[in-house]
């Protein structure tokens, strides 16, 4: 369209090298979908098509074979929100999502602060509180439950206690949280800290001569600069908490921990899928789950959206 | 040589907040490190010793028995080449097809571009925890279930990577490789040679994250193989050496080798690594 409205505009004698070179800058940005289509494949495979299927396979009682599955309609859904068993596991999640993410929050902060303003060996601290994220999910798991297991464990030792952190309901949750917070938190560390390193000293020279102690400076300067990224923090934690499956498998030997407490949503869908082979009922289940999680999701970018426009 | 003793020399003096701030740094650190140097203890220990009661940091008599064991059954270094081999292709894949999409993105015009770019940032929400039963069927059905590829495809399409990707090729000026396109360089020339040396760090970071999140990948590779031939580290350690009553000096020493590879390249590469992992994070912004 640009390129016919051009020549004809530009009288053939005054078509000079650049009327030449405009034409050529913009159909060097014309026609480039070729760029998206390898990842579009991969995409569609392995997202979008898992997506509709298990849309479709909700609708079905289907079993792990994939053969002979016959239509019944909203059955699985209607059976998923009377299954208190569904109810306890996501509750579980909710649960655990509840604990973590406060406590990682302020933890990542306090130590980003402490990495911040620690003059000397810097590296070093870095590395100490990153470590742990480096390890596989599996390892840090058996590596606590290693630790908090009566008896030969060496937490309780330490503290001298005699708390029965695996096998008692009131405290599995607790002990997968503790594990949680020391595997995880390096990832959100690293966020404040780049962050915190992000702030202009310009600000805080201003301050110091405008006669602002370091508390002040503390609350007017650091804390707000930090507000996007504490947003970004807890959506991120929110997001990955819900999802809670791996460290508790591992820590509850692939059960469900004592008393089903700390079966989360997404163990108990595995199980309906791969233990009972009820691919039609697991996907409904996982159909409710992406629901809830896009609802998250999308309550974050409208708070966003909103807080923005409150700025303006 | 003088240069360095001068910078040393002038650097700031211990104020006692410094020393409280060392001394608290220090301690924090203290716990951090200690279920990691409790794993490295206890997998010198003899299986008899790592299971006694009372339990005790250092071991009495040090043993690398646990770790000799390890390698004699075999299954673990197949584990590790089995990692390698699905952590190196999948970051391989995501970076080459993400910096495409990344750039096709950023700097093509065709209808419908917006609605495909939601559509793929809708993307972010699912995951195989999320969508694990119809994914593991999808798979199936493509009889890719205890395969390499059936491990390494599911995890080659993040929206996040291109996400990111594509806010950092929006940045670079277009002149650039307006220039190039009137010197009559073709799109895949100034893809290569303009816009890919110029993203180098934004690459490495992408690189570093996925490698990271593949090696350490449980879920997937646990859903899609019961192969102990196909196992990768985290989800061999996880499933067989759990299985069958476990012998804790061996379980930490395993876990160890597959930990520690990430730990020591950190070592060395912590600043790109940081960065790495802050940038990616950082563009969820």
């Amino acid at each position: 369209m640009t390129t016919s409205a051009q020549s004809v505009a530009v009288p053939a004698r005054a078509r000079t090298a650049t009327a030449t070179a405009t034409v050529r800058r913009k159909q060097g940005f014309q026609h480039g979908g070729w760029f998206i289509a390898p990842f579009l494949v991969l995409f569609a495979l392995f997202v979008v098509w898992p997506l509709l299927r298990g849309v479709w396979l909700s609708f079905t009682d289907a079993n792990i074979s994939g053969e002979g599955a016959s239509f019944v309609g909203l059955d699985n859904y209607r059976e998923a929100l009377n299954d208190q068993a569904m109810w306890d596991a996501l509750g579980h999640s909710a649960y655990f999502t509840l604990l973590v993410v406060p406590c990682i929050t302020l933890l990542a902060f306090l130590l980003a602060m402490l990495a911040h303003h620690i003059e000397r060996g810097k590296w070093l601290w870095r590395l100490c509180f990153f470590a742990p994220f480096l390890l596989p999910s599996t390892v840090a798991a058996n590596m606590w439950q290693w630790l908090f297991t009566q008896g030969i464990g060496l937490f309780n030792e330490t503290f001298g206690l005699d708390t029965p952190w695996l096998t008692d309901k009131s405290y599995a949750m607790l002990a997968i949280v503790i594990t949680t917070l020391w595997w995880t938190v390096g990832f959100s560390f690293l966020l404040y800290l780049a962050a915190l390193q992000g702030i202009p000293d310009h600000l805080y020279e201003a301050a110091k001569l405008d006669g602002a102690n370091a508390w002040h400076r503390m609350v007017h300067i650091t804390l707000p600069m930090l507000r996007n990224i504490t947003g970004l923090v807890i959506a991120l934690q929110i997001l990955a908490s819900l999802q809670l499956f791996d460290q508790a498998v591992v820590m509850m030997d692939f059960g469900p921990g004592p008393e089903l407490s700390t079966r989360s949503f997404v163990q108990y869908t595995l199980e309906q899928g791969f233990t009972s082979y009820r691919v039609g009922y697991a996907s409904a289940m996982s159909i409710i789950f992406f629901v809830i999680i896009a609802a998250v999701a999308l309550g974050r970018m409208a708070l966003l959206r909103t807080r923005e426009e409150g700025t303006r | 040589m003088s240069a360095t003793q001068v910078r040393l020399k002038t650097r700031k003096p211990w104020t006692p907040s410094q020393i409280v701030l060392t001394l608290i740094g220090a301690a924090v650190s203290i716990v951090f490190v200690a279920p990691i140097a409790a794993a490295l203890f206890t997998s010198l220990k003899s299986e008899a010793e790592a299971a006694e009661i009372p339990p005790h940091w250092v071991p009495k008599v040090w043993t690398t028995q646990a770790w000799k064991a390890l390698w004699e059954t075999g299954n673990v270094s197949n584990w590790f080449v089995n990692s390698l081999v699905v952590s190196v292709c999948v970051t391989t894949i995501v970076l080459v097809v993400s910096a495409l999409a990344g750039y096709g993105f950023a700097r093509t015009e065709f209808r419908g571009k917006s609605l495909l770019m939601g559509v793929v940032m809708s993307g972010l929400m699912i995951s195989p925890a999320v969508l694990g039963v119809p994914l593991f069927t999808t798979v199936q059905q493509m009889g890719m279930v205890d395969t390499y590829w059936g491990m390494i495809l599911p995890q080659c399409a993040p929206a996040a990577m291109v996400y990111i990707l594509y806010k950092f090729f929006q940045g670079i000026p277009r002149e650039l490789e307006e220039a190039a396109f009137i010197d009559g360089a073709g799109r895949w020339r100034v893809f290569f040679t303009i816009v890919v040396p110029l993203a180098r760090p934004s690459l490495a970071a992408v690189g570093i994250f996925t490698f990271i999140a593949s090696w350490n990948n449980f879920l997937w590779p646990y859903m899609v193989t019961n192969n102990p031939d196909l196992m990768t580290m985290p989800n061999g350690i996880a499933t067989v050496m759990n299985s069958y009553g476990i012998q804790w000096a061996q379980l930490m020493a395993g876990g160890l080798m597959a930990g520690l590879p990430l730990i020591v390249v950190f070592v060395f590469f912590q600043r790109q690594i940081v960065a790495g992992v802050a940038h990616t994070g950082l563009a969820g912004q």
